[in-house]
This record gives C-alpha cells, sequence and structure tokens, in this order.
C-alpha cells in the first residue's frame, strides 16, 4: 500500500492522496487520519489514509479543527457536572486544567483526542466502532518524542518532515485495530 | 438505567428550549446553559464538516475523564442531549423514551408555540417520573 503524506509546508505542493479503495478494507488499517498541532495552532502533521470526503482545502480544514478542539475544550471544562468552580465559557484554557475530553463518535467515524502539558494535540480519527485509543497516541506521542523532538534538525513550530517518524507513524497505525 | 447529572433540548436553530438539572455540582444559570446550548449546536454541525466519509449526522457520543455526553437528533433537528457518568448504560434508550415524551407532551399540546421554550407540565411530570425511577435503581443497588 503506498501512503501519501499530506505535508502542510508552504513551499511544496499537497502531493496526490491514497487512490480510493487501497485504504479501505485492508486487514488492520483502521485510521482514516492523522493530525497534530501545537500550541499555537500550528499543523505540525496531516496524514492521510483513508479519506474519500474532503470538504474544504487543507488550511481551511485545519483551521477548523483546531477551531472545533479548541470549543470542545471550553465546552466540557464548563459543562462539568462534578466540580463548581469554573471560569467563565470564553477564557482560554492551559493544558491540563478544567475537565478535557478523550474521544468523541459520530456515526461515520470516531475522533480520538489527546492533549500534552506542553499543549501539543493529537487528533487521530478512526472508525466509528474502534474501542479507546487513548494507549494508541500516548504511543504515537512517544514517537513523536523520539523521533522528531529528538531530531536535532528539526525546527519547533514548523511542519514535521522527518521520514523516520512518519515511516514508523504508518507501520504503528497499520497495526491499530 | 443510571441516573444522569442533567438533560437539554435544543430546537432547530440552536436555541435552547429546556434544561433541566438533576444534582450535578455545576448547576449553571440561565445564561450558561444558553450558550453552551448553542455552541454545542455549532459544534455537531462543525463535526459534519469533518467527516472522512458522506452521511454523517454528528456527534453522537462525547466522552470526557468525569462525564459521558450523549446526544440524539430527531429528524426534524431537534437536539436531545444528557449529561451522565462514564460508561453509563441505556443512555441511547433513555433518549428516545424521552422523545417519546416529548412528541406525546410537548408537539400535541396545542398551546405549544414551536421553537419556544417548553413549559408544559405533564411533560415535566412524566419525565420525572421517568428519570426518578433511574435515581430510585441507582440508590437500590
Amino acid at each position: 500500500m503506498q501512503f501519501f503524506s499530506g505535508s502542510t509546508s508552504t513551499e511544496s505542493s499537497l502531493l496526490p492522496a491514497a487512490p480510493p479503495g487501497t485504504g479501505a478494507g485492508g486487514p488492520g488499517n483502521n485510521a482514516h487520519m492523522l493530525y497534530i498541532f501545537n500550541r499555537a495552532g500550528v499543523c505540525l502533521l496531516y496524514r492521510e489514509w483513508n479519506r474519500p470526503l474532503r470538504t474544504l482545502d487543507p488550511q481551511q480544514d485545519h483551521k477548523l479543527m483546531f477551531g472545533l478542539l479548541f470549543s470542545l475544550r471550553s465546552f466540557t471544562a464548563k459543562i462539568d457536572p462534578t466540580t463548581a468552580e469554573k471560569g467563565n465559557l470564553g477564557v482560554p484554557l492551559l493544558p491540563g486544567q478544567g475537565c478535557s475530553f478523550y474521544s468523541f463518535k459520530t456515526n461515520t467515524y470516531q475522533l480520538n483526542f489527546m492533549e500534552t502539558p506542553s499543549g501539543i494535540k493529537l487528533i487521530l480519527i478512526t472508525h466509528s466502532r474502534t474501542g479507546d485509543q487513548r494507549e494508541a497516541l500516548k504511543y504515537i506521542y512517544n514517537l513523536y518524542v523520539e523521533y522528531v523532538v529528538k531530531n536535532p534538525l528539526y525546527v519547533p513550530g514548523t511542519p514535521i518532515q522527518c521520514d523516520l517518524f512518519t515511516k514508523n507513524l504508518d507501520q504503528y497505525v497499520r497495526t491499530l485495530i | 438505567m443510571a441516573a444522569i447529572y442533567s438533560l437539554f433540548i435544543i430546537n432547530k436553530s440552536g436555541g435552547l428550549i429546556y434544561y433541566k438539572d438533576y444534582g450535578s455540582a455545576g448547576r449553571m444559570d440561565t445564561n450558561d446553559s444558553l450558550r453552551l446550548a448553542s455552541l454545542w449546536h455549532s459544534m455537531h454541525a462543525i463535526s459534519q464538516q469533518l467527516s472522512p466519509t458522506t452521511g454523517c449526522n454528528g456527534i453522537d457520543l462525547l466522552r470526557a475523564d468525569t462525564f459521558d455526553l450523549h446526544c440524539f437528533q430527531s429528524l426534524t433537528g431537534t437536539k436531545f442531549f444528557v449529561i451522565c457518568e462514564p460508561s453509563a448504560p441505556y443512555m441511547e434508550s433513555l433518549l428516545k423514551v424521552i422523545y417519546e415524551l416529548y412528541t406525546d407532551y410537548v408537539l400535541k399540546n396545542p398551546f405549544y408555540e414551536m421553537e419556544m421554550p417548553i413549559r408544559c407540565e405533564l411533560f415535566d411530570l412524566n419525565l420525572s417520573q421517568v428519570v426518578q425511577k433511574d435515581r430510585v435503581a441507582l440508590l437500590a443497588r
């Protein structure tokens, strides 16, 4: 199977996405897309394995995704039924402050979310019936730490272009059920 | 069925028409509940835009650290969502029961204006019976 990366670097043009049918139905390939954002909302990585429908162009899509997560975090912190003391709805939240959601499900996909204390947000979109992916996201974060953060040539805050990282990521995602 | 923390009903334009709190520490005043309901309505719509495949109907279930949110959207666009304990079972069927009560006691009420806040005694009465039944089951454990 060929995996094409959707890098968000402004210089390079988008490589064509995997042709329809290569990802769907393959054994163990349950993931649709992966996004990695940093604190400022810069999309560090967008990886696509199986996406038949693309409603917006990539820049808009990333902004929409980041905006949705930002609002959802404010929403969950405010609607939390177990704490009485909550800030106002529009206040930006620090990573780890307030109750955070880790997953939501629709009839066609499931979005799994993880935010690290440094503000790195990992979003994994999978098929609707996958189980809890928190461990998978932790593993992917470890891959990020090993292959990206510890790479002396990587400039933090810029899109990720580390071959080892994407190779290991693809290999790992293929094993996800 | 487990007990729920709160119930929200939103009309098809995103306005809150019913909010009932069943004993959560995070009880909200009217303004906050209105804002949260509209926020949920928008996010429900945005999640449909981000779907990788066609035919997405929006968020059914949101899982957080301390609670779960189950949402049911009727064919007319009215949304019912409940905040409950994590992994509470039978929430889908509870939402369907609440929808039935809504159709029986609110929509069939000739004095009820569409899309306006719900002020129907029978609806409140029957709703509290349905949810109260759950609380009793919880206490009896």
